[in-house]
C-alpha cells in the first residue's frame, strides 16, 4: 500500500441515517503523506455525509501540510453545510493546532465517543 | 548529558519526503541524549521537519535527488548555559529572507503555517542565501538548566 493510501485506515458509516462517516487516521500525518490523506478526505466529504467525525488518536505527528489538508476540509464542508469534528487529538497534535490557533477554529472533542454524541 | 558528543552531528539527506521521517527520529534521539522535556523535543523536532519541508517543496520545487545537509550541534553560549543549534543548507532557489514571513492567523486558508510554526518553536531562525547557490538556514534553541546536567 502506497504512504498516501493508508493514512486513512477506516471508514465507518455509523448512526441512524447511515449519514455519519467516522474517519480513524494513522500514522505521521507528514509533508510524504498529506497530499494523499487530503485526497481522502475530500473524497469521503464529497460522498454526501452529514457530519464527519474523524478520529486522530492514532495519529502521533502532524505538521502543517497535513493541518492544511484539514483546514481544506474544513472550506469544503462549510460550503455543503456538513458537520465536522475532531477527536481524540495527541499530545502533540493539540501542540500543532494550539501553536496555529487553529484549535479556536476547529470543532475538537476528546474521544470518538464525545464527539458521535455531541 | 556528558556523554553528549562536542563536535557536530551531521546528515546529508536527498530532498525526499520520504526520509522525513528518519530525521524526525534521529532528531527525537538526540533530544532525548541532551536530555530535554518532551514537548521541547516535540517543537525543535517539528521546526527542523517544518524548514526540511520548505526545501524540498520552495526550494528544490519537490524534486527529490537533490542534496540537503543538516548539522546538530551543542554550543556554549556562557557559563553553563548552552544553545541547540541547527544548520540546513541547500543548493536550491534561495529567497530574500525578508520575504520569508508567516501569514496572518486569523486568515484561515491551507498553508503558509510551517513558517510560524518555525518562529514559535525555536528561539532564532536566520536565513542567509549563499552566492554560489542555496540557503543556509540556521536555528537555535537554548537548553534548559535541566538539560545541562
Amino acid at each position: 500500500m502506497s504512504p498516501a493510501a493508508d493514512s486513512i485506515q477506516k471508514v465507518q458509516w455509523v448512526g441512524p441515517d447511515r449519514r455519519t462517516v467516522l474517519l480513524t487516521a494513522a500514522g505521521d500525518i507528514d509533508l510524504h503523506r498529506s497530499a494523499g490523506f487530503q485526497q481522502a478526505l475530500l473524497e469521503v466529504a464529497g460522498m454526501g455525509p452529514r457530519r464527519i467525525v474523524l478520529d486522530l488518536s492514532q495519529v502521533g505527528y502532524m505538521d502543517s501540510s497535513g493541518v492544511a489538508s484539514l483546514v481544506k476540509l474544513l472550506a469544503r464542508v462549510r460550503r455543503d453545510k456538513v458537520d465536522l469534528k475532531l477527536s481524540g487529538l495527541t499530545a502533540r497534535v493539540r501542540s500543532v493546532f494550539e501553536i496555529t490557533r487553529l484549535d479556536t477554529v476547529f470543532d475538537i472533542y476528546p474521544d470518538v465517543q464525545e464527539a458521535l454524541e455531541s | 548529558m556528558s556523554d553528549f558528543p562536542d563536535s557536530p552531528i551531521q546528515l546529508r539527506i536527498a530532498s525526499a519526503a520520504a526520509h522525513l521521517p528518519v530525521v524526525r527520529a534521529a532528531l527525537e534521539r538526540l533530544c532525548q541524549l541532551l536530555g530535554l522535556e518532551e514537548n521541547t523535543s516535540a517543537e525543535i523536532v517539528l521546526a527542523v521537519d517544518e524548514a526540511l519541508a520548505n526545501i524540498i517543496r520552495h526550494a528544490y520545487h519537490g524534486a527529490a535527488d537533490k542534496p540537503i545537509e543538516i548539522s546538530f550541534s551543542r554550543v556554549g553560549v556562557g557559563v553553563g548555559e548552552w544553545v541547540l543549534r541547527i544548520e540546513l543548507r541547500d543548493w536550491g532557489e534561495s529567497v530574500d529572507p525578508s520575504r520569508i514571513k508567516p501569514r496572518a492567523l486569523d486568515d484561515i486558508r491551507p498553508g503558509g503555517l510551517g513558517v510560524h510554526l518555525m518562529n514559535k518553536c525555536m528561539d532564532t531562525v536566520q536565513y542567509t542565501p549563499i552566492a554560489e547557490g542555496g540557503t543556509r538556514l540556521i536555528m537555535t534553541r537554548r537548553l534548559s538548566a535541566r538539560s545541562n546536567q
